[in-house]
C-alpha cells in the first residue's frame, strides 16, 4: 500500500525543485512562472494526500479552489510578463534591475 | 502688620519699574520723582518697623507671604522674617538708599542715563530689602544674586567706557565665585536639614552639630564646619574679604552714588548681615569662626596698607571700605554679632557721607578725581569740608563719633575673646587703627588743605548734593552714642542672634560697660585714640609740613611701593592662573574636545557609521528578483534548521 | 511489491524526471511542454490516490487551459534561445541550499513517524462511490461563498489581463470621459471684446 509520507515526500520535492528554478534561473521570466506552478502542484498533492488519509473532503474542495487562484494568477503574470516584453523587449532576468539600490 | 513689610519691599520696586519702563516717556523730574517717593516710603515705613520692633518690643514676625512651590516637602516660598536685626538693617538701607537718590539728581544730571540710572538703584534697594527681610536660604539667595545683578548694572553704568565693563565683569564674575560657594553651602544646609526656611534649619542645627561628612572617601570633615566656610565663601565674595576682594576697587568706574549705596553701605554688607543672621549655625563651629577672624583680621590691615598709596580719591575711600568690612568680619569671627552688625550701621553712614563728599569734590573739579590735583579747597567748598571732616572723624575712630563706639567695641571683643588666632586678630586690628587714621588724614589734608594745585575758582555743589551730605553727617555723629547700649547690649538683637556661652565676648564687655558718655571718656585714654592721634601727626607732617618726604620714602622702599602699587599681584595671579588656564582649557576642551572628538566622532562619526552600514546593506538590495526569492529560503532553511534541531 | 506500489513509482520517477527539465530546459517551449507532463502525471498520481474528479478537473482546466496559454505566451513572444550563462556559477550553491531544504523537509515528514500512525488509514472506497457526488455535497453547501468568491477572482482576472495588455487602435475615435469631465471654462471658452464694425453702406 501507498504510504502517506511517500506522497509528502514527494510534495517535499517537486516543492524544492520548484524553489530551485526560481533562484536558479537567471534567464527567464516565464520559467519563474512555471516554478511557481511547480509549488503549488506540491501544495496540491499534500492536501489531496492528507484529506485522502484522514477521509476528510476538505482537503479536496481546498484543492479545487487552489486551482482556480492559480489559474487566475498565471493569467494576470502571463499578462504582466507579455506587457513587460513589450517595454523592454527582453525577457531576460538579469536585464530587469532598476530597482537596485 | 504684613502690609508694611509688603510695601517696605515693593515701593522701590514700583519704582524701579516706572522709571525703567516709562522713563524716557514721563521725563526726568518726573522718573525721579517716582523713585524717590517709592524709596521714602520705604524709609517711613521702616522707621514704623523700627519703633514696633526695637523701642515697642514687638516679636519676631515670620511668615509666608507666597508659596512657590513645594517639592518633596521642601517649600520653595517667599516669607518675611522681621525681627531687631532686620528692621536695624531696612532702616539703615532705605535711609541710604533714599539720600543716594536725592544725591543722584544733582550728581547724574548732565547724564543720558538718567532715568536708567534711578531704575537701577530703586532696583538695588528692592533686591536688598528682599535679601534682608527673607526667612528662607532662596529668597536670600534671590536677592543676593539681585545685588550682585544691579551691582554689575551700575558698575558698567558708562558702558561706553571700556574700563567700566572691564570693571563690571570682573565684579560680577569674582562675586560669582563667591556664590558658587554659597551655592555649596545652602546645598548642604538642604542636605543636612532638609529644609532651606531659616526657623526649620536653626531647631535641626544642634542635632548635627556633630556629624561629619566624606567629601574625599576617608576624610571626616565636621559637617557644620563645612556648611558654615562655604556660606562665608559666599560673604567673602559678596563682602569683599581677602582673597575675593579684588572687584571693589575696579568698581569705583560706576558713578559715585552708587559706590556710596552698594559698595559702602548695602550690598558689601550683605555677607556680614548674613553671617549674623546665620548666627546659630556659625556658633556651633569653632573652626568656621576662626577662620573667619583671620581672613577678616588680614583684610582689615592689609587693605589698609594699600590705602595709603592710592591717588584717585575714591580708591582711597574704597580701600578704606575694605578695610572696614575686615573689622566686621573680624566681629562676626569672635562671635560679637551685635558689635559687627552696629559698626556695620555706622559704618554705612559716615562712608556713605564720605563717598558722597568724594562725588561732589569730583563734580565741583568737573570730574577730576586726582588728589595730587586738588588741594586747599576747604575754602571753596565749605560745607562739604566739613562734612567730609566729620565722616573722617567718624571713621577713624575719635571718641564721641559713631564710629568709635562700633570700632571700639570690635576691638574690645577680640581681645576678650580666647577662640585661635584671636591674639594675631588684636594685634592686626589694632595696627590697623594706625593705619585708617594715617590714611584717612592724608586724604583729608591733601584734598581740603595744603598748597593748591588748581588755577581755576571752584564753586560749592548745588542743594541737592548737599543736603543729603549734611543729613548723612548727623547720624555719623550722633547715632553711635545713642544706640549703643539699646542695640549691644539691652535686649538689643534679641533671638535675632544667637551665641553660644562660651563664645560670649560682648558679655564681658557689658559687665564694664555703664553708659556711652563714661565709654567715650575711658576711650580717651585707650590705646586705640592714642594710634590716632599718631596717624593724624604722621599724616599732619608727611603731607602738610614736609611734603617731599612721602615721595623720598617712596624712593628709598621702592620694592615694597612696588608690590603695594600692584595690589599684592592679586589681579596678576588670577589672570595668570584663573583666566590663562581657564582660557588654555578652553582652547583644548574646543579643539580636541569639541570641534575633534564630539563634532568630528560623536555627530559625523555616527553619520558616517550609518553612511558606511547603508553601503553595506546597499548590496542586499540588487533588484533581481531571485535575489530575493533566495534571501527568504534561506529563511525558510533557517527556521527548518531550528526546527528539527530543537525538536 | 504491488501494482499500485509499482505504478506510484513509474509515475513520481516520470514526476520528478519533468519537472527537473522543467527549470533546466534549454528552449522555452520544451520547458512548457516538460510542464504539461508534469501535471499529466500527477494527474495519474491523483487517480491512484482515488481523487478522480481533481484528476480530472486538472487535465482539464490547468493543462487545458493554463498550459495553453503558457504555450501561447510563449510562442508570441518570439523568445531567442539565451545561451545558458550564470547558471554554472551559481548552480554549486543554489543545488546545495535545494537539498539541504529536501533533507530536512524529509526529515520533518518521516523522522516522528508521526504520519504512519493509526489515524491515518487508507481505506480504499467501494464501487459506488462518486468522488465527484462527494466533493459537490460539501462543496455548493458548506463553501458555497468560497465557491462564488472564486468565481469573482477569475473575474477579476480577466480584467485584469484584458486590461493589462489592450492596446488601442489610433485611428479609432473613443470618448474619454476623464477628459472631458476635467474641462472646465477657461479650457474652452475666451470672450475676446471686439470693436463693433460699421456695415460698408
Amino acid at each position: 500500500m501507498i504510504a502517506l509520507t511517500d506522497y509528502l515526500m514527494l510534495g517535499v520535492i517537486l516543492f524544492c525543485i520548484g524553489m530551485a528554478g526560481i533562484f536558479l534561473n537567471r534567464k527567464n521570466v516565464i520559467t519563474m512562472l512555471m516554478s511557481i506552478e511547480l509549488i503549488l502542484l506540491s501544495v496540491n498533492f499534500n492536501f489531496i494526500a492528507f484529506s485522502r488519509f484522514l477521509n476528510d473532503s476538505v482537503g479536496q474542495v481546498f484543492v479545487f479552489f487552489i486551482l482556480t487562484v492559480a489559474a487566475a494568477e498565471s493569467a494576470i503574470g502571463l499578462a504582466i510578463l507579455v506587457v513587460l516584453f513589450r517595454q523592454r523587449r527582453t525577457i531576460n532576468v538579469t536585464d530587469f534591475n532598476t530597482l537596485k539600490g | 502688620m504684613q502690609n508694611v513689610y509688603l510695601w517696605i519691599v515693593l515701593a522701590p520696586l514700583c519704582g524701579a519699574v516706572i522709571t525703567g519702563l516709562f522713563g524716557p516717556k514721563i521725563g526726568r523730574s518726573r522718573s525721579h520723582l517716582v523713585a524717590i517717593s517709592g524709596v521714602a516710603i520705604s524709609f517711613l515705613l521702616s522707621l514704623v518697623v523700627v519703633y514696633q520692633h526695637i523701642l515697642n518690643g514687638a516679636a519676631p514676625y515670620d511668615s509666608t507671604v507666597y508659596t512657590w512651590m513645594t517639592i518633596e516637602g521642601i517649600c520653595l516660598k517667599i516669607g518675611f522674617l522681621v525681627d531687631n536685626l532686620t528692621a536695624v538693617m531696612i532702616c539703615t538701607v532705605t535711609f541710604i538708599s533714599l539720600m543716594v537718590h536725592i544725591y543722584t539728581v544733582g550728581y547724574m544730571q548732565d547724564d543720558d542715563g538718567y532715568q536708567r540710572f534711578f531704575s537701577y538703584i530703586s532696583l538695588f534697594t528692592f533686591a536688598m530689602l528682599m535679601l534682608v527681610m527673607a526667612n528662607n536660604f532662596l529668597q536670600l539667595f534671590f536677592g543676593w544674586e539681585g545685588v550682585g545683578l544691579v551691582s554689575y548694572l551700575l558698575i558698567g553704568f558708562w558702558y561706553k567706557r571700556e574700563s567700566a565693563i572691564y570693571a563690571s565683569f570682573k565684579a560680577f564674575l569674582v562675586n560669582r565665585v563667591g556664590d558658587f560657594g554659597f551655592l555649596l553651602g545652602i546645598a548642604a544646609v538642604l542636605m543636612a536639614c532638609n529644609s532651606i526656611d531659616y526657623a526649620e534649619v536653626f531647631i535641626a542645627a544642634p542635632m548635627i552639630a556633630r556629624s561629619t561628612i566624606q567629601i574625599i572617601p576617608g576624610v571626616d570633615w565636621s559637617l557644620m564646619t563645612l556648611i558654615c566656610i562655604l556660606l562665608f565663601i559666599g560673604a567673602m565674595g559678596k563682602s569683599a574679604q581677602v582673597p575675593l576682594h579684588v572687584w571693589l576697587p575696579d568698581s569705583m568706574e560706576g558713578p559715585t552714588p552708587i559706590s556710596a549705596l552698594i559698595h559702602a553701605a548695602t550690598m558689601v554688607t550683605a555677607g556680614i548681615f548674613m553671617v549674623a543672621r546665620m548666627s546659630p549655625l556659625f556658633e556651633l563651629s569653632e573652626t568656621a569662626l576662626s577662620f573667619i577672624l583671620v581672613i577678616g583680621s588680614v583684610t582689615a590691615l592689609f587693605m589698609g596698607f594699600l590705602g595709603i598709596i592710592q591717588n584717585d580719591i575714591k580708591r582711597v575711600i574704597a580701600y578704606s571700605t575694605l578695610s572696614q568690612l575686615g573689622y566686621m568680619t573680624a566681629a562676626l569671627g569672635v562671635s560679637a554679632y551685635p558689635a559687627a552688625i552696629f559698626h556695620l550701621m555706622t559704618h554705612a553712614f559716615f562712608k556713605a557721607l564720605l563717598f558722597l563728599g568724594a562725588g561732589s569734590v569730583i563734580i565741583a573739579m568737573h570730574h577730576e578725581q586726582d588728589i595730587r590735583k586738588m588741594g586747599g579747597i576747604w575754602k571753596q567748598m565749605p560745607i562739604t569740608w566739613f562734612t567730609f571732616l566729620i565722616g573722617t572723624l567718624s571713621l577713624v575712630g575719635v571718641p564721641g563719633f559713631s564710629g568709635f563706639y562700633s570700632k571700639d567695641s570690635i576691638l574690645e571683643a577680640v581681645y576678650a575673646s580666647h577662640i585661635s588666632s584671636a591674639s594675631f586678630a588684636y594685634f592686626s586690628m589694632i595696627l590697623g587703627v594706625f593705619v585708617t587714621s594715617f590714611y584717612s588724614f592724608r586724604l583729608y589734608f591733601t584734598v581740603f588743605h595744603g598748597e593748591t594745585h588748581i588755577q581755576e575758582h571752584l564753586h560749592e555743589t548745588p542743594l541737592v548734593v548737599t543736603i543729603p551730605l549734611i543729613l548723612l553727617s548727623i547720624p555719623s555723629v550722633v547715632i553711635g552714642a545713642i544706640t549703643i547700649e539699646p542695640l549691644l547690649f539691652d535686649t538689643g538683637f534679641g533671638s535675632s542672634v544667637f551665641v553660644a556661652p562660651d563664645h560670649n565676648v560682648l558679655g564681658h564687655l557689658e559687665l564694664v560697660f555703664h553708659n556711652s558718655i563714661s565709654f567715650g571718656l575711658h576711650g580717651l585714654i585707650g590705646l586705640p585714640f592714642f594710634l590716632v592721634l599718631a596717624g593724624f601727626g604722621a599724616a599732619f607732617y608727611l603731607y602738610l609740613i614736609k611734603q617731599e618726604l612721602p615721595e623720598l620714602i617712596k624712593q628709598r622702599f621702592y620694592k615694597i611701593y612696588n608690590v603695594m602699587d600692584h595690589k599684592y599681584f592679586f589681579d596678576e595671579i588670577y589672570q595668570l592662573f584663573f583666566v590663562h588656564c581657564g582660557q588654555k582649557l578652553g582652547t583644548v576642551l574646543w579643539k580636541f574636545g569639541d570641534a575633534g572628538l564630539i563634532d568630528g566622532l560623536l555627530v559625523n562619526g555616527s553619520a558616517q557609521l550609518v553612511v558606511w552600514f547603508a553601503s553595506m546593506v546597499r548590496r542586499l538590495q540588487s533588484g533581481y528578483l531571485y535575489t530575493y526569492a533566495f534571501a527568504m529560503i534561506i529563511g525558510l532553511l533557517i527556521f527548518l534548521t531550528w526546527f528539527i534541531t530543537t525538536h | 511489491m504491488g501494482f499500485e506500489k509499482y505504478m506510484f513509482y513509474l509515475f513520481s520517477c516520470t514526476l520528478i524526471f519533468s519537472a527537473v527539465r522543467v527549470i533546466t530546459a534549454r528552449n522555452s517551449v520544451h520547458a512548457v511542454l516538460f510542464l504539461v507532463l508534469t501535471f499529466f502525471t500527477s494527474a495519474a498520481l491523483w487517480l491512484l490516490i482515488e481523487a478522480e474528479f481533481l484528476a480530472i478537473t486538472m487535465v482539464l482546466v490547468y493543462v487545458g487551459a493554463v498550459m495553453v496559454l503558457f504555450l501561447f505566451v510563449v510562442m508570441m513572444l518570439d523568445i531567442n534561445v539565451i545561451t545558458r550563462g550564470g547558471l554554472i556559477k551559481y548552480l554549486p550553491v543554489g543545488s546545495a541550499v535545494a537539498t539541504v531544504i529536501v533533507i530536512e523537509m524529509m526529515l520533518v515528514v518521516t523522522g516522528s513517524g508521526y504520519f504512519n500512525s493509526a489515524k491515518y488509514r487508507f481505506i480504499p472506497h467501494t464501487t459506488d462511490y462518486s468522488n465527484a457526488e462527494e466533493l459537490g455535497s460539501i462543496l455548493y453547501t458548506f463553501y458555497v461563498y468560497p465557491f462564488e468568491i472564486a468565481s469573482i477572482i477569475l473575474l477579476v482576472a480577466i480584467i485584469a489581463a484584458i486590461s493589462l495588455t489592450l492596446r488601442r487602435r489610433l485611428d479609432t475615435k473613443s470618448q474619454n470621459l476623464n477628459q472631458q469631465i476635467q474641462f472646465s471654462k477657461s479650457n474652452r471658452v475666451q470672450l475676446i471684446k471686439l470693436a463693433a464694425e460699421r456695415e460698408p453702406s
